[in-house]
């Protein structure tokens, strides 16, 4: 059991930001503590908490051998405090501040749009967990279960990031706000989350996987800029953040693409040509690749509503103030000022879709979209390459960037996933086979049945082609405690 | 404007005003020196003023209180011919920075201010006796005066022709003071505002301009007759006053000030300054005749001249400072013991005048456009009248416990009588009464802790401190606060910080600091008044301003 009374934060924590002697910090963790532990042992049901679970856990910065791989009981976790090593000389990359030194203190100009971006970040890290609450109890197998509580606590470690940052650096506020970041719930009445994305139920495994593919990767992307901040605390959170991130897109990517490689495979033993012939694939207990292919569409485009207005001041005045970069901002060869810059934006002229200049300071977020899709569209690509080998005559598709979407300037108008202008009338007329309806959401529903032997895979996924941290098939990644 | 302009002055260095005593009525005659402008490339012709004839008058109105407690009745005549005075020098209002037209129209309208009210604080009555042409300015200067002759020679006038002329407004309460003391009806106030050459005679007293024309043969003796009355139905005070010395003061090489009692720390870098104010260096007089032969070395008075000519050279020499931060050093209780003094003796005249010289120089400070400050710190000593500093702020910040390695004693306010009543604003409610608007009743409960030693979290309970942060939040909170607040457009600061200063009810003073100002410091940066072609710029020329005529 965690002794909470005596907590030795400096081995509890790892960190190297010195919290042994920075009493001011320690005394606010050591009061927010508690309730994270809380938060954590109400969400995840309670068998799972008490069970020995392979997990990494960060322990340095050293892109050698930053983590190390254990068996642990989730709420003895070690969330620690990370941040990326401090690079000697680090300027300001963008905006009218370019090239002063990083700030190591935050301004106090830029105080409160700071905070913001940090309270907006920390919100989404709680909440993806508090999405997945239930998936545990419906694991295809230990493996995935495995790495849904890898994600899981690694959001949690998030979460202490962006609080050690409001913590450290935005006094009384900042504290009030961590204890926030507690108070509101994924879906909540009460108090929501702030995003609307992540108030959604994650409902299956299926959905889990695309989260991670496509939601994480908007996470992902924020994180990018974020690093790119000339608040050099932030920055060197974020790059640390990056590289576990990268392991959540990897969970959604193996994750779909297994799932894929699946129903290529029934659908090969069965002799079945025709990806379309769903009800006969499904009578296997697999997922067909069309339904794969809507869901794929529902979450590609409400992940692109992460990305807010593509024309917007705050994204404007966030890169101007040095707050918030473009992806990987220092390869881009250009006065990182965007004084007359243009970029091209999308717009609604008299019902049709153009691409017009505006000034590139206000197009940051359709800026880092387009960097989204062009990442996103990779992954595709692979899964592609399975349906490919298997010679079923199918193809994943990235919709169109208008399609389904709530907010920005394809908002209010209906497209299909092609991209062209719709009418209501056929939008309802197409929806079923471009988005998951609940007929489909049934289906996935009824095949997630747990499977809790080591090195059994549930009918409709795949094995792994290699284990975490290289172990054999048939390791127990998770020893459970089946109260 | 590179020149540091001075505050301080005496009568041996007047140049436009000059003071006859002759018992309880004195004379101030207005004769201004047209080649002693403060600035270059003007004359100051026909008495017309500029900030350095102001500087003088403050100071005379000053000195007639504290130096001249014998004097009931001040008649403020012109020591010209054909001019009584011409208003405010139209060749410095055209070249001068807006910044300086605006704290020149503020100081000018606190002078006015403070004489018109010293008959009700002072004993002290101000009548103009007006000979000649009174125009604008000049006869904003009759207007604080609480009564108005006018030699009825059929050319003599008084006018506000601000409009017609410059296209801009009176800047010293002129027109809130025809409609609000003199209670002239609006319409005859719209016909006597857009009239160039004014009203004179049995019309002004008929539309309340003035109180009585005078037939201007009789005019001299009718304005010693009623001088005389007015003195002799009010209370005599004190035979004689104090003299108020020579005001010390150091300027460093990075504009920072030291006084005895008041230092200003200046870092124009960051663009703010660290006042402090220190408590009592010496003990509480054993009497108001120890207090008397003190003169104006007496704790709270010196306290109130150097800090109030403090605030005028930060306002007027120091324009991109742009935050105050208010901090006191000092025993508390000895300050309380000081007030508690002033506030037993307020019968005798020289406590009152201190007390009222406190409550005015409050005054500057809650009109002052810079973001304030009160740093409530350990060692620090807010208590009575120093506490109005701390609602006299935007915001105040308290430590809260105690901090490592400072062992000066605990941060604490505590509130006095004086709190309740003595240092009114300029809404004429108190400071805890503007602050606690919604709640009254708070207020009355606030007086149940006078004298207590109410440390951070009683004061915050209370509501008298807006945060108090412990050793491990103070100092960056602060910073933090600081440049954010720095890095806000300064107008919109001034313009927020007057909004929210003045809660509740409105005054003439109120209305004539924000309606007035507002108004006229809008006319100020407009084109048709400022502009290349606007009619400052095209005065004298013959030519009329070329006007927008667009209304906006």
């Amino acid at each position: 059991m965690l002794d909470l009374i005596n907590v030795s934060y400096d081995t509890l924590i790892p960190n190297n930001v010195g919290l042994s002697t920075d009493k001011r910090v320690l005394k606010a963790l050591e009061k927010w503590h508690p309730g994270y532990i809380n938060w954590w042992n109400d969400l995840i049901p309670d068998n799972f908490q008490k069970s020995l679970v392979y997990l990494r856990t960060a322990v340095s910065v050293d892109p050698k051998g930053w983590a190390k791989f254990d068996y642990v009981k989730m709420p003895e976790y070690r969330w620690g405090i990370l941040l990326a090593p401090q690079v000697e000389g680090r300027t300001i990359p963008c905006g009218e501040h370019a090239g002063q030194p990083a700030w190591q203190e935050v301004p106090g100009e830029y105080r409160n749009m700071l905070k913001r971006l940090i309270v907006i970040q920390g919100d989404t890290e709680p909440a993806s967990v508090e999405q997945q609450r239930f998936l545990g109890r419906t694991a295809p197998s230990l493996y995935d279960m495995r790495n849904l509580f890898q994600v899981n606590v690694e959001e949690g470690r998030h979460l202490w990031a962006m609080v050690y940052l409001l913590h450290k650096y935005f006094g009384a506020d900042g504290r009030e706000e961590a204890d926030d970041l507690l108070l509101r719930q994924s879906g909540s009445d009460e108090a929501p989350r702030m995003l609307g994305a992540f108030n959604e139920e994650t409902p299956d495994w299926l959905s889990f996987f695309m989260f991670t593919y496509f939601t994480d990767r908007d996470g992902k992307m924020q994180l990018e800029s974020l690093a790119q901040s000339g608040f050099d605390p932030l920055s060197r959170t974020c790059r640390f953040m990056l590289t576990e991130e990268a392991h959540h897109m990897f969970v959604g990517e193996t994750g779909v693409g297994r799932t894929i490689e699946r129903t290529c495979q029934i659908m090969a033993e069965n002799g079945i040509d025709d990806p379309y012939d769903i009800e006969k694939i499904r009578s296997f207990g697999v997922i067909d690749l069309p339904t794969i292919q809507k869901k794929l569409n529902l979450h590609y485009t409400l992940s692109l509503d992460l990305f807010g207005q593509e024309v917007s001041t705050n994204a404007a005045n966030a890169f101007n103030s040095g707050v918030k970069g473009r992806y990987m901002e220092s390869r881009i060869d250009d006065d990182h000022k965007l004084t007359n810059a243009t970029y091209p934006v999308w717009d609604m002229v008299d019902g049709k879709l153009v691409r017009h200049e505006v000034p590139a300071l206000t197009a940051i977020n359709m800026r880092l979209r387009d960097d989204y899709s062009r990442d996103a569209a990779g992954g595709v690509g692979r899964w592609n390459k399975i349906i490919e080998k298997a010679g079923i005559a199918f193809e994943m598709k990235l919709p169109h960037e208008a399609f389904n979407r709530k907010i920005g300037v394809f908002a209010n108008h209906t497209f299909n996933p092609e991209g062209n202008h719709i009418s209501v009338a056929e939008f309802d007329k197409g929806v079923d086979e471009w988005l998951p309806n609940k007929a489909d959401g049934d289906y996935i529903q009824s095949l997630m049945n747990p499977v809790y032997e080591p090195g059994v895979y549930a009918s409709w996924i795949a094995p792994p082609k290699v284990g975490i941290d290289n172990k054999p098939g048939d390791f127990e990644y998770v020893k459970l405690h089946m109260a | 404007m590179s020149k540091i302009i001075d505050f301080r002055t005496d009568p041996s260095k007047y140049r436009h005003w000059r003071v006859e005593y002759a018992g309880e009525v004195a004379t101030l005659y207005m004769d201004v020196d047209e080649n002693a402008g403060l600035f270059e490339g003007y004359q100051l012709k026909l008495n017309s003023y500029d900030l350095g004839v102001d500087i003088e008058l403050n100071d005379v109105v000053q000195r007639m209180r504290f130096e001249h407690p014998e004097v009931k009745v001040v008649v403020m005549k012109s020591g010209k011919d054909k001019v009584f005075c011409a208003g405010a020098n139209i060749r410095m209002l055209g070249g001068a920075s807006h910044a300086h037209k605006v704290n020149f129209c503020k100081f000018t309208n606190e002078t006015r201010n403070t004489f018109e009210a010293a008959e009700a604080d002072s004993g002290q009555r101000y009548m103009a006796a007006i000979k000649g042409a009174c125009a604008g300015g000049g006869y904003e200067l009759a207007l604080a005066c609480n009564y108005i002759m006018l030699t009825d020679d059929s050319s003599s006038n008084v006018s506000l022709p601000e409009v017609p002329l410059l296209a801009v407004l009176p800047g010293t309460g002129g027109l809130t003071r025809v409609t609000d003391k003199r209670k002239v009806r609006r319409d005859l106030a719209d016909v006597f505002c857009s009239v160039e050459e004014g009203v004179k005679g049995k019309r002004a007293v008929d539309w309340r301009l003035v109180d009585e024309a005078v037939p201007n043969s009789k005019f001299d003796a009718v304005v010693t007759e009623r001088a005389q009355e007015f003195a002799a139905g009010m209370t005599a005070k004190a035979s004689s006053g104090i003299a108020l010395g020579p005001l010390a003061r150091s300027i460093s090489e990075n504009g920072s000030v030291a006084y005895s009692l008041v230092e200003a720390q200046v870092d124009r870098t960051s663009r703010r300054v660290t006042i402090t104010l220190h408590g009592p260096d010496r003990p509480v007089p054993a009497s108001t005749e120890a207090l008397v032969a003190e003169g104006d070395q007496s704790w709270m008075l010196r306290l109130a001249r150097e800090f109030e000519d403090l605030i005028l050279h930060l306002r007027l020499n120091e324009l991109e400072v742009g935050l105050w931060s208010f901090r006191t050093q000092g025993d508390p209780e000895a300050v309380l013991a000081h007030e508690a003094f002033l506030l037993a003796n307020k019968d005798h005249w020289l406590a009152n005048e201190i007390l009222h010289y406190w409550k005015r120089t409050m005054k500057r400070v809650d009109v002052t456009s810079r973001s304030i400050a009160t740093l409530v710190e350990h060692g620090s000593c807010f208590a009575g009248p120093l506490a109005e500093l701390i609602w006299a702020g935007d915001r105040s910040y308290m430590m809260e416990d105690e901090f490592e390695g400072d062992n000066r004693p605990l941060a604490a306010i505590r509130l006095s009588e004086g709190n309740f009543g003595a240092y009114p604003m300029g809404n004429d409610i108190t400071r805890l009464q503007t602050r606690f608007l919604a709640e009254p009743e708070h207020v009355e409960a606030l007086k149940t802790q006078i004298g207590e030693t109410l440390e951070a979290d009683s004061a915050r309970e209370l509501g008298l401190v807006t945060y108090a942060f412990d050793d491990i939040d103070w100092e960056d909170e602060i910073r933090i606060f600081m440049e954010e607040r720095v890095s806000f457009s300064p107008d919109a600061m001034t313009g927020m910080e007057a909004n929210l200063r003045f809660a509740g009810p409105e005054t003439m003073e109120t209305r004539i600091f924000g309606r007035l100002t507002a108004w006229q410091n809008w006319i100020f940066i407009r084109p048709n008044a400022t502009g290349p072609d606007g009619a400052l710029q095209r005065y004298g020329t013959g030519v009329r301003g070329d006007y927008s005529m667009q209304r906006v």
